[in-house]
This record gives structure tokens, sequence and C-alpha cells, in this order.
């Protein structure tokens, strides 16, 4: 069994958030990691894989230095990893990305493919769908657990207030939800591994099937109007009392506001 | 085509177990401002099995249209058979805006059906109004500007930029938006919507999926996003056992209920029904207390829009003050009870 686990290298938005001086945000300065719904998708790869010797091929799409996600993924156990990367393909929206992904997957064998339901930069979960509908498979969205059953998978499907158990065919594209599992940690035998081994590196040229009507910035259909750090709430008033004058200041607010 | 040929403003009206979601009306709420902007009316689309009678409710809460797919295939939500009743409505209506709710459906919805047809999402939207791309005209290229497009603002980077996007080329513009950020219409008992039947071809093909079981969650989970008044707890309340604390201030209140960030769902204290926030729900109660939350701009995304915003930490640089209206630095297991008390008081007075 194959299985392809899409990735992206995503900045660290969770407690790691850092602004410049004029209160624009420091993007440099935060770290890369490998986004976290994807790490819980490759991890339930690789449980499949441990379970069956399925084997993992880990794609991702990006800059050069996405390598290192690539690497990361190596060292938790997956056995290839092929990183997509030309200019022409950056400043791509959700249309452009699973249009080219897709195209890349079209080069690999897969009876699974496994997308994160969401990155932390751009919170859409359109890619994963998307490039379902571009390889003409079913999708299983925000799954919280995955199992093999024969030629089938059988996937719980989380929705607000309940969970569908549902089955499908293989082929068919998963995205994993980071409540699915705790990702593994890299072992140094794999460390040292994933030093040695290749990672593939496709430009445009490598994808076929691919118009360039549908990649990069001008074949998105969404365009940026505009774009801005986000301008905070005004602060209120703030006061640093003994408890009981806490308490007092608080309820003659509501008074004055007529909530009491 | 010329895009010219795609008109209306349309919704995807959500239902479960055949009773609409709210989000379906927040929805008509937000496409009636934008349609009367383009003097251009709003349809609903209904998908489902024996949901024709959830019509009349579309259009009490303003709907002018509902078109209705009824078929047995759509009984429970299955990404194939609905995107291809869907997609079926586009082609046959062309409408120039459809809006989805960003629920667990819709998200899924959502994008299945923008790839189909070939155009572009833009999703969680925070913000829609119609105006011009670009927004400024090119000097030199007066006649390339493009009026009347659905300018579609939303977070990015975790909630710490806003982007304003546009679809100038594709249509229809299609947008996701998150329940509880539009707000529905009073309802006008009696106002008729003109229905619809739409019965495209449904093809069972490989991409259908089979449902094993539906699982409900155990239990009558109250929804904070029905609630006036908030007492949000975070890592600061300590332990499970001190949520009673906030529990006791929010019954202080009519429709008072207790919320939390993520770091408490992470901790197990509260479950996932209850987080507020970027990837919890987004809320907007009259009053929100922000009990030792630090403030994290994901939080903040989810509650910011709340009338008003109370936070409660015993660290006064915490980025909650930035957006509170009241901020009390202090120690919460002094406070919460104090104030329980004060206002038990001052309601036997």
């Amino acid at each position: 069994m194959n299985i392809v686990v899409c990735i992206k290298q995503v900045p660290d938005t969770k407690g790691g958030v850092k602004f410049n001086p004029d209160g624009t945000l420091d993007r440099a300065s935060m770290l890369a990691i490998m986004n976290p719904d994807d790490k819980a998708g490759l991890e339930a790869a690789l449980r499949i894989k441990d379970e069956t010797g399925a084997k993992v091929t880990v794609v991702t799409m990006g800059l050069p230095k996405a390598d290192a996600v690539l690497r990361e993924a190596l060292a938790m156990g997956a056995d290839e990893a092929v990183l997509v990367t030309d200019r022409v393909l950056g400043g791509a929206d959700t249309w452009a990305t699973s249009s080219t992904v897709a195209a890349a997957l079209r080069n690999l064998d897969y009876d699974i493919v496994i997308t994160g339901r969401q990155a932390i930069d751009g919170d859409t979960a359109q890619v994963g769908p998307q490039i379902a509908v571009h390889l003409g498979l079913p999708v299983i969205s925000y799954a919280e657990d995955i199992k093999i059953d024969g030629d089938s998978v059988i996937v719980k499907r989380q929705y607000e207030d309940r969970y569908h158990e549902v089955k499908a065919k293989m082929p068919v594209l998963i995205t994993a939800l980071s409540e699915l599992n705790e990702p593994r940690y890299m072992t140094p035998g794999g460390i040292f591994d994933a030093c040695d081994k290749e990672v593939t590196v496709w430009g445009r040229a490598d994808l076929k099937d691919l118009d360039d009507a549908n990649i990069g910035l001008k074949g998105s259909p969404t365009k940026i109007a505009k774009a801005s750090d986000k301008v905070p709430k005004g602060a209120g008033e703030k006061v640093n009392l003994d408890p009981a004058e806490s308490v007092n200041y608080l309820m003659e607010k509501f008074k004055e506001k007529h909530i009491i | 085509m010329g895009l010219e040929e795609y008109k209306g403003v349309y919704i995807y009206a959500q239902q479960v177990d055949n009773e609409l979601s709210a989000i379906a009306f927040e929805l008509i709420g937000k496409a009636k401002e934008l349609a009367a902007d383009l003097n251009t009316d709003v349809t609903a689309v209904l998908l489902g099995s024996n949901v024709k009678a959830l019509a009349d409710e579309l259009g009490e809460y303003g709907a002018d249209k509902v078109i209705v797919v009824d078929n047995p295939a759509l009984e429970t939500y299955r990404t194939e058979p609905y995107a291809q009743a869907l997609v079926s409505v586009i082609e046959e209506y062309k409408p120039e805006i459809l809006l989805v709710g960003a629920t667990a459906i819709g998200r899924d919805l959502g994008p299945t059906v923008s790839a189909r047809v070939a155009t572009g999402l833009t999703a969680d939207c925070t913000k829609l109004e119609i105006g011009d791309f670009p927004l400024v005209a090119v000097p030199g290229k007066e006649d390339e500007q493009k009026h009347n497009q659905l300018l579609m603002t939303r977070p990015a980077f975790g909630g710490n930029t806003i982007a304003t996007i546009a679809c100038p080329d594709n249509r229809p513009q299609m947008a996701t938006v998150r329940p509880g950020v539009m707000q529905k219409l009073p309802r006008e008992a009696g106002r008729k919507a003109e229905v619809i039947e739409f019965n495209p071809a449904l093809e069972e093909n490989n991409r259908y999926v089979e449902i094993l079981n539906v699982v409900k969650a155990v239990g009558n989970v109250e929804n904070i996003m029905d609630a006036k008044v908030l007492v949000s707890g975070g890592r600061g309340v300590g332990s499970e056992e001190n949520f009673a604390m906030l529990k006791d201030l929010a019954a202080c209140f009519d429709g008072g209920m207790v919320s939390c960030s993520r770091a408490v769902v992470e901790n197990g204290w509260l479950p996932a029904d209850y987080q507020v926030g970027q990837t919890g729900k987004t809320v907007r109660p009259q009053i929100y207390f922000a009990v030792g939350i630090s403030g994290a701009i994901q939080h903040v995304a989810g509650m910011e829009e709340s009338d008003l915003i109370i936070a409660i930490n015993k660290d006064e640089d915490a980025p909650i003050f930035d957006v509170a209206d009241y901020g009390l630095v202090g120690d919460l297991n002094k406070i919460i009870p104090q104030l329980t008390e004060a206002l038990k008081a001052a309601k036997t007075e």
C-alpha cells in the first residue's frame, strides 16, 4: 500500500507571535514548523505503515527551505520525500495550490492521500478537498480516526455535535485533525538516516497535466485587494486594586451600564 | 460565457436532521445587504430529503427565492451527492455570489464545489461588502477597474493579519462565513419566498462514501454561541475544580454560561464544545469575562466582537487587557468569589 502525505511548512503562530517596534508582525523571527494538522496526518500514515508495511511518501510545495519539514518527516519514519518548488508556482491561492499539488501526486502511486485539515497560516481548510476534486477521489474531511479494512478505509468524520463513521474504497483522500493522535518524535537513528536520504525536487517542468493558467499568482482566481496587520481594538480602563476594591469598581461600572 | 450572465446573491441553507442551522439565517441577513447594493435578490439553496417544508422559514428570515433539491440521496450529509447537487444549481441558475457557512459541512462542501466549477473561494470571512477591484484604479488604467465586486475580508496568520480578497474574473464569487459573525434579520411571520423545485440527476460514482454509523454527542450540550453572558476561563484558572467558581459567577446572569480558551481544552478541564477562538467558536455575548486568559491572538479572534469585555488577570502585561473594556489586575481566586457574592447581594436588594 502507498500513502502520500501532503505537508506544509508554516510559521509557528502558537505562542511565538512577535511584533516589530512599529506594530507589524515580525515574520522573520518566527520559527518555521511542520503544520500541526499535517503532522497528525503523517503520524496516522506512519501508524498504518507500522501495521501493514505501507510505504509513506511526503510531499510539500514551498520555498527550497521547506526541505527542513521533509527531513523531519523522514526522521519520523517516512520513506520518501518530494519537494515541489519553482518560482512560477509562488503566490498561489488554494485553487492554484491544489492544482499544482494534484499534478505532483499524478507522478506518484497512492492508495491513500492524507492532508492536514488546515494550515495555521491560512486556516482555509480548502486545499485537501480541492486536491480530491482534481484527482477525482472521494474525500473524507475532519478525520479523528482512520482504520484500514481490506480495500477500504473506515474513518471517523467529525462534525460539531456528532461524528459519522464513513467507509470509502481506496484510493481516497483524507484530511486529518490534529486531535487524531500525538505525533511521534524523531529518533536519533531516524535523524541520522534523514540526513543521508535524498529529497526528490520537482520544478514546473516535472509537473504534467497542469495548465499554466492554473498555477502561481496569475492562475489564482482570488486576488488580494488589501492586506494589513491587524489593528488591535483600543484598550479600555485597567485598574490594579485589592480584590474588594476591584469588585466595587466593577459593580459601579455595572450600575452605570444598567447591567444590575 | 460572460461574467455578466451571473446574477443574484445565493446562500447555502444548511440543514442537519431536517432542521435549518442558524448560519442559514445569518447568511441571508448579510446577503440582503449585498443584494441591495447590487439591486438584485437573495436566493437560498436548500438541499436534503423531505426538506421542502423548511422553505417557509427561509422566506420569513428574508430569502426572496428558495431553490429546493429534494432527493433521498441527500438525507445525510455526504460530500459527493451534496457537491453534485450544488454544482448543478450553480450551472443552471448562475449566481454571481454564493455564500456558505464555515461549518464542518460548509468547509468541506465549499472547497469541493468551488474547485468543480473552477472559481475562487475565500474562507472564514468576517466582513463582506460590494466595492471596486482594485480598490483604487491604477492611473491610466481606470477602465480596467471592476465595479460591483464582492470584497471579502478575512483574518489570516492565526488572526495576526487581515486581508481583503476579490474574485474579479471568475463566477460565482464564493465565500464561507463563520457562524456567529453575521446577524440574522428579525423573523417576519408570513413572509413568503418563491419556491423553485429543481431535480438534477445525482449520479452515484466512486466518490460516494458509505455512512456506517452516525454517533451524536451524548447529553444536551449547551451552546456557548447562544449565551448572553460568558464567563470564560483560561490556563490561569489552575484546575478543573476551580471552574466551579466561574460557574457560580455565570449563574448570576440570565443566559450566563462558562466557556474557555484552548489551553483549558488541552488540559482536559472542559470539552472542546466550550472553546472560544480561532479553532473553537466565535462568540459575541453582551458580557464576556476573560478570567485567567492571557489573550493569545487566536483567542481574541473568537471573542473581540463581544459588547463588553472584562478581563481579570494577575499579569498586568497580559495582552487580553488590550482588548478589554474593563481590566482588573489581581488574583482571580479572590476576585471571582467576591464578585459573585456582590452580584447575589445586589439581586436581593
